[in-house]
């Protein structure tokens, strides 16, 4: 399959800053069409930063950054990249610009000269794959974070965006608000075909990813899938991560000498035990 | 009772009135508002009346809202009311003890003044309850439209407006959660002299400072990554062009304005 995020030597150092330590430090990443790429790591780790590259949010202090094929520090490609690469950010209540929930999803087409009869359509269609349909007349301020975040989701989505990335977009929310946008997450990957790329410090959402890359330091540490990378215990101690529940138990009880395979999620814990019970 | 401001209150619906063009409800509000200054008869008051109360009912907004919408100025109204009724001098005295006095002008005046404040606002009102913020800019955006030939950034002045209007209920929430918050912590902002009071805001409106420059720079960072671009090549959702609901609107109040400049 086809890169379509390619960086290379990647470096970026923000101007305010003594010049110490460069918040990106030569990352080269490497994203393949319809994946869903998890970016792991902790506060400071440039994980934000480096999403903010992908759409030319920022461009690279010393290196190249390819989005859908094109470069992102030429002028002319910057609306180009910013509608094939969405980014939905942290704060919901922060990135809805208008006072009712469709007209904010129309922002997005509305800028990019869309005819008017045809943003409509996409604004429902948009709203329709977040499940949010129901709420084109209501006022954003009405909606719970969840609810508000997946607004912003339609909000990128009605721009056609062949990436989407998520930039700590479930920080703020409440646990069922998490549980919410996650399942739209998977539901644009697994249904919708779109790539995505969540960035995020909660090892619990990068269950489902299809690679985690885990930062540290303004550096891509190491890669992998969700179960190699969770297995790896010093490397998660060093990235100052917290392993799920379900991965650390079934890490101990293994320390204690039952080993019971690999668990991400609480249900294959609970298989995990079952069955390893059974065999004694 | 911080969220109870209801200013640029939309009320979401499918009528003759939500559907009029939105620059048509602008101009007529406007039109109503200068007129409501020349009346000078009970039937020219009664016209704009009617007309509003027709407007409300088309509309379907329901009378709980349209009266939330005026209720803020139900105070004002009262003083302005008691402050006429006593300070305007008549001759046919209605009422006398020591040296209150009453008089019929006055009580008529009073009376007038009161009417009148309520139909202003009860117009703007109208407006607002039926049309949406954004509509609102977008209506005063075509209509300014002529002045971008001058160098005049019309684009950007409505669009910070629906911004403004955008944030007023977040920032509101954001106002009630830092106040609960002091006052958690020993804060006072009940008690004490007017110096002290506003000394007592000090702790509130630095932080909510603080939170809406942060606001500001997030929301044109996602402004951005949503292919913001300035007002050049842009399009809109929803564009309402003239109906003939607008003529019936325009010939209703034009109606109105004619019966008043006769002088009724």
């Amino acid at each position: 399959m086809e890169e379509i995020i390619r960086s290379e030597g990647l470096t970026y150092r923000y101007e305010t800053e003594t010049p110490k330590r460069p918040a990106l430090d030569g990352v080269d990443l490497r994203v393949r069409e319809g994946e869903f790429v998890a970016v792991l790591g902790h506060n400071g780790s440039g994980k934000s930063t480096l999403a903010k590259h992908i759409n030319a949010l920022l461009v690279p202090s010393e290196g190249k950054m390819f989005t859908n094929g094109l470069d992102t520090s030429e002028e002319d490609n910057v609306i180009e990249i910013r509608r094939s690469a969405g980014m939905v950010f942290q704060n919901p209540d922060n990135q809805i610009v208008a006072t009712v929930v469709e007209e904010d999803v129309a922002f997005g087409p509305e800028n990019l000269g869309v005819r008017q009869e045809d943003i409509i359509e996409k604004v429902y269609l948009a709203l329709n794959m977040v499940n949010m349909g129901d709420f084109g007349k209501r006022s954003p301020h009405m909606l719970s974070g969840g609810q508000k975040q997946r607004v912003a989701i339609a909000g990128v989505l009605a721009m056609d965006p062949k990436i989407i990335i998520f930039d700590e977009s479930t920080s703020m929310l409440d646990p069922v608000g998490r549980k919410e946008v996650m399942a739209t997450i998977n539901y644009l990957n697994k249904v919708e075909k779109k790539t995505i790329v969540l960035i995020t410090h909660f090892m619990e959402e990068t269950v489902d990813a299809d690679r985690v890359v885990v930062m540290i330091k303004g550096r891509i540490e190491d890669e992998g899938t969700p179960g190699e990378i969770f297995r790896k215990r010093d490397l998660l101690m060093r990235a100052g991560l917290i392993p799920p529940f379900a991965s650390d138990v079934a890490y101990r009880l293994k320390d204690e000498g039952f080993d019971i395979g690999q668990a991400l999620t609480v249900d294959e814990l609970v298989e995990g035990i079952c069955r390893s019970l059974q065999k004694d | 009772m911080i969220k109870d401001i209801t200013l640029g209150q939309y009320f979401p619906g499918e009528s003759p009135i939500h559907k009029m063009d939105a620059r048509t409800k602008l101009i007529l509000t406007l039109v109503l508002i200068v007129i409501i200054f020349f009346v000078h008869t009970y039937i020219g008051y009664l016209c704009v009346a009617a007309l509003l109360v027709l407007t409300a009912v088309i509309s379907k907004v329901g009378a709980r809202f349209v009266y939330n919408g005026i209720k803020p100025i139900l105070p004002i109204a009262l003083f302005t009311f008691v402050i006429n009724l006593f300070f305007i001098s008549g001759e046919t005295v209605i009422f006398e003890w020591r040296f209150i006095k009453i008089t019929l002008e006055g009580l008529r005046q009073s009376v007038i003044t009161v009417v009148r404040l309520v139909l202003l606002v009860l117009s703007s009102t109208m407006m607002t309850l039926t049309t949406s913020p954004m509509e609102l800019t977008t209506a005063l955006e075509r209509l300014l439209k002529p002045l971008s030939k001058i160098g005049f950034p019309v684009h950007e002045i409505a669009l910070m407006m629906s911004i403004a209007l955008r944030f007023i209920p977040t920032l509101l929430e954001e106002t009630d959660k830092i106040m609960k918050a002091q006052t958690a912590r020993g804060a006072d902002f009940e008690e004490g002299g007017l110096i002290k009071k506003a000394k007592a805001l000090v702790p509130l409106l630095v932080p909510l400072f603080v939170s809406a420059f942060r606001r500001a720079y997030d929301l044109a960072l996602a402004m951005e990554a949503r292919c913001y671009n300035g007002g050049e090549g842009r399009t809109k959702m929803r564009v309402s062009h003239f109906h003939k609901r607008d003529l019936f609107a325009f010939a209703a109040v034009g109606l109105v304005v004619i019966v008043i400049a006769l002088g009724y």
